[in-house]
């Protein structure tokens, strides 16, 4: 390439900095080089594409984005020894724990018909949306060479990880069906009820964690200090107790009710509803109220703890509600996370 | 008049770093400074690339060189669309691709699926990826490892497999950054004619590199940087490397005769 006439060019002394043999202006046209850009049909680089290209993008990446979770869940627990059997083993150990500390220690079972049953449903489905955000607040930062190498966009990555733990919920739903046949809850068509409900909570936690990845990426603090706040969440949530049946807040409705409307307790009830028959019968407003029956649960749980179906509804408590509330999160979070994610889209790579 | 890939036009570039010290890094001294409502003295600003403008055209093959911290990279990166311009701007046409040394991919899949994952991510179908599948494989000569988590190759076959990915697709515009140092000689001349295919692909390429003798082979054209500002800029690329090599006080160099 470089023959010996073009080499004679450069001999030793005859350059130096000052006389370069081309210097830059002679490189550049004559005309403005926006101008140029804009003749030729060139974008900016650091532009992000629009919200419906962006979309396009993301359905032709839908292959990657299942093949990315399936290779994440398969290298998950390669280092263990007991592999893949983790992925059973961590959910029941979980269950264990709490119905340790929360049914054995301090009684929180007092009034709840079937309490295993109804603690690793609340476990199980929880976990799904905390670790979720969990692993979408470092998504960006962990995966920055991958961002940095290839472009892609990059709302695959938090949208790979809900694939992924929805691949690792559906796998602990395998165990929470054998504990609730075991403990006796009866095989019903409202079990088909789950598919809906674990779709919606889907569709949340996509939604949701994009508003969790974009700020996990921006400020480091927010990571530190997200467990903190999904610990809280999950204590407000129901999920060891019945925010139903719950005797410190008999007389808080409205308490009870923002307890009711916010999205975790929304996507456990479902679940519960669909899978427990315990839970269906022993719903507050279940059946007609009587005062009597209601009064004896409110003093003796243990005894009858299906009595809690005489007393009244809880505000924000019914199926329909519900149903209704587990949607409209669903579609507010998938949309307004998309958006807070896409709008921001050139700047992960900044690191 | 050949047709322009990339317009960098008057960039200038800044880097907020954070943690730059000044600081005593324990926690007291963290809430004292918030209580008197300092700014964070930790964030030091650098300017990277100061002024910048170029045109490079289709089938151009740019080396930059310049010393450590000079704003290679940066500039790279730049044109990548992975840091927005403090001033100026950067235009390119299509899609650009950088591959740096750092990109490990993921570094506990095996290399087998990060060829898979690679491809898909770049946009492939299924199919594919498939069909590029052994070629990308056989190009990066990984071989008998290629079922191996990448965190237990060797640097060189990393970047090897990292280059065979990428470039398993034709880029309007590739970005290189070092990736090729780490690797032998046989895969230097395989990726120097694939660098050339992707030239005729209608492409521009890019190429970092420390090493001039693999500039001066692989570019037809040389811009040397020096502190964040364009130095020399030509198609002559001996005769601005050896006057490169002049400035930082290096010795003429020996030329390996090439065979491209």
């Amino acid at each position: 390439m470089s023959g010996p006439a073009k080499r004679g060019l450069a001999g030793p002394g005859t350059l130096s900095g000052a006389t370069p043999p081309q210097d830059e202006a002679a490189m550049l046209p004559a005309e403005p080089l926006a101008d140029l850009a804009a003749q030729h049909g060139l974008r900016p680089s650091a532009l992000r594409p629009s919200l419906p290209a962006y979309c396009r993008q993301l359905w032709q990446r839908r292959h990657f984005i299942l093949a990315f979770a399936t290779a994440r869940n398969v290298a998950m627990y390669t280092e263990a020894r007991l592999g893949q059997l983790w992925q059973v083993l961590t959910p029941l150990l979980n269950a264990a724990v709490y119905f340790l500390i929360f049914g054995v220690l301090l009684g929180t079972s007092r009034g709840i018909p079937n309490f295993v049953a109804f603690l690793v449903t609340g476990i199980f489905i929880f976990s799904f949306t905390q670790r979720s955000f969990l692993v979408a607040s470092r998504v960006i930062n962990d995966h920055m060479s991958l961002i940095r190498a290839l472009r892609f966009p990059r709302a695959c990555l938090p949208l790979g990880y809900v694939v992924l733990e929805l691949q690792q919920l559906l796998l602990s739903m395998v165990v929470l069906f054998a504990i609730v046949l075991i403990s006796g809850e009866p095989v019903t068509l409202y079990w088909l009820l789950l598919i809906p409900a674990l779709i919606l909570q889907a569709l949340f936690n996509v939604g949701a964690g994009m508003i969790i990845a974009r700020l996990g990426a921006g400020v480091a603090d927010f990571s530190q200090l997200l467990p903190f706040l999904l610990r809280t969440w999950m204590y407000v949530s129901g999920v060891i107790f019945s925010i139903n049946t719950l005797s410190a807040l008999k007389d808080h409705a409205k308490l009870q009710a923002v307890l009711h409307a916010n999205p975790a307790a929304v996507y456990i009830d479902l679940v519960r509803y669909a899978v427990l028959r315990s839970q269906r019968l022993s719903m507050p407003g279940a059946k007609p109220y009587n005062q009597s029956h209601c009064a004896f649960y409110n003093l003796h749980r243990s005894v009858e703890p299906y009595w809690s179906a005489y007393c009244h509804a809880a505000p924000l408590s019914g199926p329909s509600v519900l149903w209704l509330l587990g949607a409209g999160w669903a579609v507010a979070a998938l949309v307004i996370g998309f958006v807070f994610f896409w709008r921001a889209e050139a700047r992960y790579g900044r690191g | 008049m050949a047709e322009p890939m990339v317009i960098v036009d008057d960039l200038h570039i800044v880097y907020r770093v954070f943690g730059a010290g000044g600081d005593k890094g324990t926690a007291a001294a963290a809430l004292l400074r918030m209580m008197r409502r300092q700014r964070r003295p930790s964030i030091r600003e650098v300017h990277a690339i100061r002024g910048i403008s170029f045109v490079a055209y289709r089938g151009d093959a740019v080396g930059v060189i310049g010393r450590n911290g000079s704003g290679k990279s940066t500039l790279l990166r730049a044109i990548a669309g992975l840091l927005p311009p403090d001033a100026g701007a950067v235009y390119t046409t299509g899609e650009a691709s950088l591959l740096g040394v750092n990109a490990a991919l993921m570094d506990d899949l095996t290399g087998d699926r990060n060829v898979v994952l690679g491809c898909l991510a770049m946009g492939m179908t299924r199919q594919e990826a498939r069909e590029r599948y052994q070629e990308v494989v056989d190009f990066s000569g990984v071989g008998e490892f290629i079922d191996l988590p990448m965190r237990a190759y060797s640097t060189g076959m990393a970047s090897r497999l990292r280059f065979a990915i990428a470039s398993a697709r034709s880029h309007d515009v590739l970005l290189i950054d070092e990736a090729l140092a780490t690797g032998d000689a046989e895969f230097r001349r395989k990726s120097h004619r694939r660098i050339g295919e992707l030239r005729t692909q209608a492409g521009t390429v890019f190429l970092v590199a420390h090493n001039l003798n693999e500039i001066e082979e692989t570019c037809n054209r040389v811009i040397w940087l020096e502190k964040g500002r364009i130095v020399m800029d030509g198609e002559d690329v001996p005769a601005i490397i050896d006057a490169y090599v002049q400035a930082s006080g290096g010795e003429r160099r020996e030329r390996t005769p090439v065979s491209s």
